[in-house]
């Protein structure tokens, strides 16, 4: 029995001097996803806890071993389903970088705008959860129309919302829309207000300080040793992100700050999470006045000039036999591929998410492995857990933004 | 000075010798092979080296090649040097019939559950590994399903016979 209790004294063998066995999950209410916690408590504390994942498990990496590149992408939007876009991206310039496609400056930068949003949807949805789990109702719903904004974005660059499937290997399917810049407009002139006001609501609460200072918190040192990366790490006091030390899709040509905290706790996550939703919006902006630069037929570029890889468009596909040849190549993934041995990283809205790609020359991978970056960080939750309440527990889970999806993948 | 592929690649050649074999640098990616029991002896000496400073394992996970008799797994390390941002990977090989390698998590907790899902995969036993148990498939499973010998699709169906579509088993 722990010290804090041993001003009480207890008849012998009665049941409060025992620990108590909790199953939390894998379909709690409080969990967001299909975690399960056997969580051990000693009145309200935790003594220990073992986390067990894999239920919603799909195989990814088998399923990747029979499919052209193309067909992969599908597979990468259920990783991190809150910031699918980041992963389909992540997952085209691996590829490109296998198959040597250089692409066009006005693409990195429409990819790059593409990207942040997807962060901020993401940082968002757990900050907001964070403050659902501390009981206040009311951000979450007011910040979800900014991310519902950006989701008609997609719509109208993919057709879709959640598992975007976004992007081709190479570039975009088609130029953004008149309607996507307005859609862009708007979302830069009114999200910001909103994030102000719900940071306003949070960080300095009282209430909300108190739930969050000190919970769950980890040090720099064994972040690392964890292998955190992304925010989490960030708040831990460690400046790593994939954007500045490995840059791709031109990030080295954009300014912006990476945010760190001191303490590595559950309020620290929360901080640097939403001051990276602002970085992001200086990276949007920046991104979007680069895109406006472009002139002439420089200004249409919205793919590589990569035909064995980027479908042709549908009009010549019907009229040119080389077209059609393309097409039906590309559809039925007999493009060739070089051999290759091939590690992409990008910097997803929860850590270094990279792809590990062997090719034999083969249609499909040979070997294709995802680094998820909740499933390396999520080990570490039963020490982060350890000696706080029950109560810390769902906001450690919480701040810490488990994504199911990513985890089993 | 910078670090460089090249002063990291001398270093371990001075310490290692010619034990070290296949060194590539794919996409300016420092590659190399080691013997199976060295693993622990080199991400010990990464580690602990002051000009390599090798402490942050990003990744761990294994490669199934069939038609390597004697060596059919590969482990593969992927360590980063966050100071001067540089990556280095590495790959042990073992054979399928004997998958024994040193387990890492002395050294890195993240290879805890990295270990767990390559064994969980693969069927490689990291010797000393605090909990080496399943940890995506359930703990029934009797086999190790990223083996190149287990086909995605249940090859004793009749109602998927679509060579043309790659499910017939004879394009992959």
């Amino acid at each position: 029995m722990s010290d804090h209790l041993q001003h009480i004294s207890l008849p012998k063998g009665s049941l409060e001097t025992q620990t108590t066995t909790l199953n939390l999950g894998p379909t709690h209410p409080a969990t967001h996803g299909v975690f399960q916690n056997i969580i051990e408590l000693d009145g309200e504390r935790i003594v220990s806890a073992e986390q067990t994942v894999g239920y919603i498990h799909r195989a990814f990496e088998k399923i990747a071993e029979r499919r052209p590149l193309y067909q992969i992408t599908v597979l990468t939007d259920r990783l991190n389903y809150c910031s699918a876009p980041l992963n389909n991206m992540g997952w085209h310039m691996t590829c490109e970088k296998l198959l040597g496609i250089k692409t066009p400056k006005r693409v990195d930068y429409l990819r790059v705008i593409i990207m942040e949003l997807s962060r901020i949807t993401d940082h968002l949805i757990c900050n907001s959860i964070v403050g659902v789990d501390s009981g206040a109702f009311t951000g979450f719903l007011y910040v979800m129309q900014y991310r519902e904004l950006v989701y008609e974005i997609y719509e109208e660059i993919c057709g879709a919302r959640l598992t975007t499937n976004m992007g081709r290997i190479g570039g975009f399917e088609r130029n953004f829309n008149d309607i996507v810049w307005q859609k862009l407009d708007k979302f830069l002139v009114e999200f910001p207000k909103a994030w102000k006001e719900f940071e306003d609501l949070f960080m300095r609460n009282r209430i909300f300080m108190d739930r969050l200072i000190g919970t769950g918190a980890i040090s720099a040192e064994r972040a690392l040793n964890y292998g955190f990366t992304g925010p989490n790490l960030r708040a831990a006091g460690v400046d790593y992100d994939v954007r500045v030390h490995t840059p791709y899709s031109s990030y080295e040509d954009f300014e912006f700050t990476i945010p760190v905290g001191t303490t590595g706790d559950n309020y620290d996550r929360f901080l640097v999470r939403g001051q990276e939703v602002w970085q992001s919006i200086s990276i949007i902006k920046q991104a979007y006045e680069k895109v406006k630069q472009f002139k002439g037929a420089e200004a249409e570029v919205y793919h590589a000039d990569a035909p064995e890889y980027y479908l042709p468009e549908k009009e010549l596909v019907y009229t040119t036999i080389e077209s059609l040849i393309w097409h039906f190549k590309i559809v039925m993934g007999e493009s060739d591929i070089p051999k290759g041995e091939v590690y992409h990283s990008v910097e997803g809205a929860n850590g270094e998410l990279g792809f590990y790609l062997i090719s034999d020359g083969g249609r499909t991978p040979y070997r294709l492995h995802f680094r998820r970056p909740s499933f390396i960080y999520y080990q570490a939750f039963s020490e982060l857990i350890k000696n706080n309440m029950l109560s810390d527990a769902i906001m450690t889970m919480s701040s810490l933004n488990l994504i199911a999806g990513e985890l089993d993948a | 000075m910078t670090l460089t592929n090249e002063i990291v690649k001398q270093k371990l050649i001075e310490k290692f010798g010619d034990q070290l074999t296949n060194w590539e640098e794919p996409y300016n990616f420092l590659t190399f092979t080691a013997p199976k029991d060295l693993n622990i002896k080199i991400l010990q000496f990464l580690y602990d080296d002051e000009t390599l400073k090798f402490r942050f394992l990003t990744d761990l996970t294994a490669v199934h090649y069939p038609d390597r008799k004697g060596e059919e797994i590969a482990v593969v390390y992927h360590l980063h040097n966050l100071e001067d941002n540089i990556r280095l990977r590495f790959k042990v090989y073992t054979d399928e019939e004997k998958t024994e390698v040193f387990t890492a998590t002395a050294l890195y907790e993240t290879a805890n559950w990295l270990e767990r899902e390559t064994y969980d995969f693969f069927g490689v036993h990291f010797i000393g590994h605090p909990n080496l148990k399943r940890i995506m498939n359930v703990e029934e499973m009797d086999y190790f399903p990223l083996r190149k010998q287990y086909p995605l699709e249940d090859q004793t169906r009749e109602d998927k016979d679509d060579e043309m579509f790659g499910r017939g088993g004879s394009i992959f």
